[in-house]
């Protein structure tokens, strides 16, 4: 366990393009491998890839493990993690994350149980124990408003997926220098058991994740009919809706809208609160927002801690207002402009 | 065909109860119930069955009480369960987990081969997601995680074919059977149970094992002893300041917030 050296960061590609969460992760990875006076890697496995290690580098790294092959052309939990364990085993780091996308979460699934050892899910919040060298890796827990910090004390590499925006990528800086370490896998189609036939990317509706501005509703809206409003007041701004879990599961809107720690995560530059709570597995999906503007009627409710512009009020009777208004404004001001 | 559903009993996260002092569970304020994701997947075995015919088994570890998810499944349509019970497995992460369900999967194949496994894509409780990919890993079978689809199953050639969503979109995958899928809820809705089920269910007792009844168990890789992680402090996230609370009456709150919207107006996406 003493060998054990260095913070590692998993790469996600897709068709050749890093997931940006990767970048976010070697923003927050910096941080620890400085604090813990070691380099930091990246770990990048695919087919024609190797021109990407330069912007893992520009991003912080200190050095970038690539794997390339063309079995690894498509994500595959069988071959990417052998890959990555080969390279965990090979040199040894003792902090590992990866992203929390479905295929971040895969592959670190299946490395931990390979190599026996601990893995936090979701973190939101990343720091170390320089003396005891330990990863205090931290995440909502229950359903109350209150974290958890998971250790790993005796096991390594300490593992953790974390959430895709809530860590901050670095500025590219294309100056910085850093080492690449090509490896070789063997590896054979023919004994490969699992086959991708089809990637399908829904490119009509973009997700919430690119929206300038979302609305998103909560319970307080009352019921289906209630949460209409939510989408009226998203109408006239063209904005992305969003709901809270507690609205997805009453059936007021879809899966795909469900934002905060178990749906999206989302930062965009006007995020609307209305009737929600802001319990902590919401806040983790939203509270990097640039503006948040919320609607209560509970002048106590947590989302007012975190929002840019608050409002104490019945929804009914302020997004109906806020509608009104708008309309009127922009339309003034759309004559104006024209003028 | 058989299919194993592995199924956990959950508190009731929606109505659970922290309290504030200790930072622990107030175990009182929360049911237990079926993980929701572990009912879709049973129900997706029972759609998989429908189909192509064979039996549902679940399995689950956790306290004694879990019998009662073992007989909601059933409801759902399983064949039968099993649960596995030790104070050995107490206080188990998710490698613990999934090597203990390993060891009674194991047990379970012998009287009856296993042709899929089928998880939830996490339980609620820990939303770790871990415990599916652990399993297959464990067995060297395929994990495929985030299905929201199953379909063409060939038993002679044994493939089976899956959708599974990724960022943006969805893959469709063919992989070998045996073969583990961790199922989103989206892969299908929870139908009305039909009331020949209903009464099995209720007089229905799952087979129930200790660590004792399985096979060639590695004590060190159970429960807390096996878990390499542990949770070091629970504490309440720093208060943010929070931005101002606006005044006057609605009509002028809502006035403000228009302000600060037209300042913003490249952001529209109307004309
Ligand atoms: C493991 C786990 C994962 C979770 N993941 C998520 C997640 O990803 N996303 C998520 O959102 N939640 C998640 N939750 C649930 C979360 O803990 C909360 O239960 C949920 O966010 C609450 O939803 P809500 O704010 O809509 O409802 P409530 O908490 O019931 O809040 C309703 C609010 O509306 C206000 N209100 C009522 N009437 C009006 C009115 N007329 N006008 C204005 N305001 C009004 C009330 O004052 C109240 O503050 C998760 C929970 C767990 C345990
Ligand atoms: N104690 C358990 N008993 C049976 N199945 C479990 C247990 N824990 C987890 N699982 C299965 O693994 C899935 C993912 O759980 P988790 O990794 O804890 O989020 C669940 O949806 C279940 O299908």
């Amino acid at each position: 366990m003493q060998e054990n050296r260095g913070v590692w960061v998993y790469i996600e590609q897709n068709e050749g393009k890093i997931e940006g969460v990767s970048l976010e992760l070697l923003g927050a990875g910096r941080k620890l491998a400085d604090k813990l006076e070691v380099p930091l890697a990246g770990v990048i496995l695919g087919d024609s890839i190797r021109h990407l290690s330069d912007e893992v580098i520009y991003h912080g790294a200190d050095e970038i493990y690539v794997i390339e092959h063309s079995v690894l052309k498509q994500y595959r939990t069988e071959s990417y993690m052998k890959g990555v364990i080969q390279l965990a085993e090979a040199y040894k780091p003792e902090i590992f994350l990866y992203g929390a996308t479905p295929n971040g979460k895969d592959v670190a699934s299946a490395v931990a149980t390979d190599l026996s050892t601990g893995l936090t899910a979701d973190t939101t919040m990343l720091d170390v124990d320089v003396e005891k060298r330990l990863l205090e890796a931290s995440r909502p827990a229950f359903g109350g408003n209150i974290m958890a910090t998971i250790l790993c004390k005796k096991h390594r590499p300490q593992m953790a997926t974390v959430r895709p925006k809530v860590m901050k990528a670095l500025p590219r800086d294309s100056s910085r220098k850093g080492r690449v370490i090509e490896e070789k896998m063997d590896l054979r189609e023919e004994e490969m058991r699992t086959k991708v036939l089809e990637i399908v990317k829904d490119v009509t509706k973009p997700g919430l994740a690119d929206a300038h501005i979302i609305v998103c509703g909560g319970k307080g809206m009352g019921d289906e009919r209630g949460f209409q409003l939510i989408h009226e007041l998203a109408d006239v701004m063209g904005a992305g809706v969003g709901g809270t879990r507690d609205v997805v599961e009453a059936g007021w809107i879809g899966h795909d809208h469900q934002i905060g720690q178990t749906g999206e995560t989302v930062t965009p530059k006007i995020y609307f609160a209305i009737g929600l709570s802001g319990a902590i597995q919401h806040l983790v999906g939203m509270k990097n927002s640039e503006t948040i503007i919320a609607i209560n009627k509970d002048p106590h409710a947590p989302i007012f801690g975190v929002s840019t512009y608050g409002i104490v009020g019945d929804a009914h009777e302020i997004v109906p207002l806020l509608i009104k208004q708008f309309k009127e404004a922009f339309k003034k001001g759309g004559e104006k402009t024209h003028a | 065909m058989h299919i194993v559903v592995c199924v956990k009993q959950v508190p009731d996260t929606k109505i659970i109860k922290i309290n504030p002092k200790t930072n622990t569970l107030d175990r009182r304020s929360a049911p237990a119930i079926l993980n929701p994701y572990d009912a879709h997947a049973v129900q997706a075995a029972v759609k998989v069955k429908e189909e192509y015919g064979g039996l549902i088994s679940v399995l689950s570890m956790g306290p004694p009480q879990a019998v009662e998810i073992i007989k909601k499944s059933v409801e759902i349509g399983a064949d039968g369960g099993y649960l596995i019970t030790d104070r050995a497995f107490a206080g188990a992460d998710t490698l613990a987990t999934s090597y203990a369900l390993f060891k009674a999967l194991d047990r379970i194949s012998k009287d009856k081969p296993i042709d899929l496994i089928i998880c939830g894509k996490h339980a609620i409780d820990g939303d770790t997601g871990q415990v599916g990919p652990g399993i297959a890993r464990r067995l060297d079978i395929p994990p495929i995680t985030n299905v929201i689809e199953i379909s063409d199953i060939d038993l002679k050639i044994r493939k089976v074919r899956v959708k599974r969503k990724i960022i943006n979109g969805y893959e469709r995958i063919e992989t070998g059977l045996p073969c583990l899928l961790t199922v989103e809820k989206e892969i299908n809705p929870i139908e009305y149970s039909p009331l020949p089920n209903m009464i099995r269910a209720a007089r229905y007792q799952p087979v129930i094992w200790a660590v004792s009844d399985l096979d060639e168990v590695d004590r060190t890789q159970l429960g807390l002893k096996g878990s390499p992680t542990i949770v070091g402090k629970m504490f309440t996230p720093p208060k943010p300041e929070g931005g101002h609370v606006l005044e006057g009456t609605p009509s002028e709150q809502a006035g403000q917030i228009v302000e600060v919207l037209l300042k913003n107006k490249e952001l529209f996406s109307v004309n």
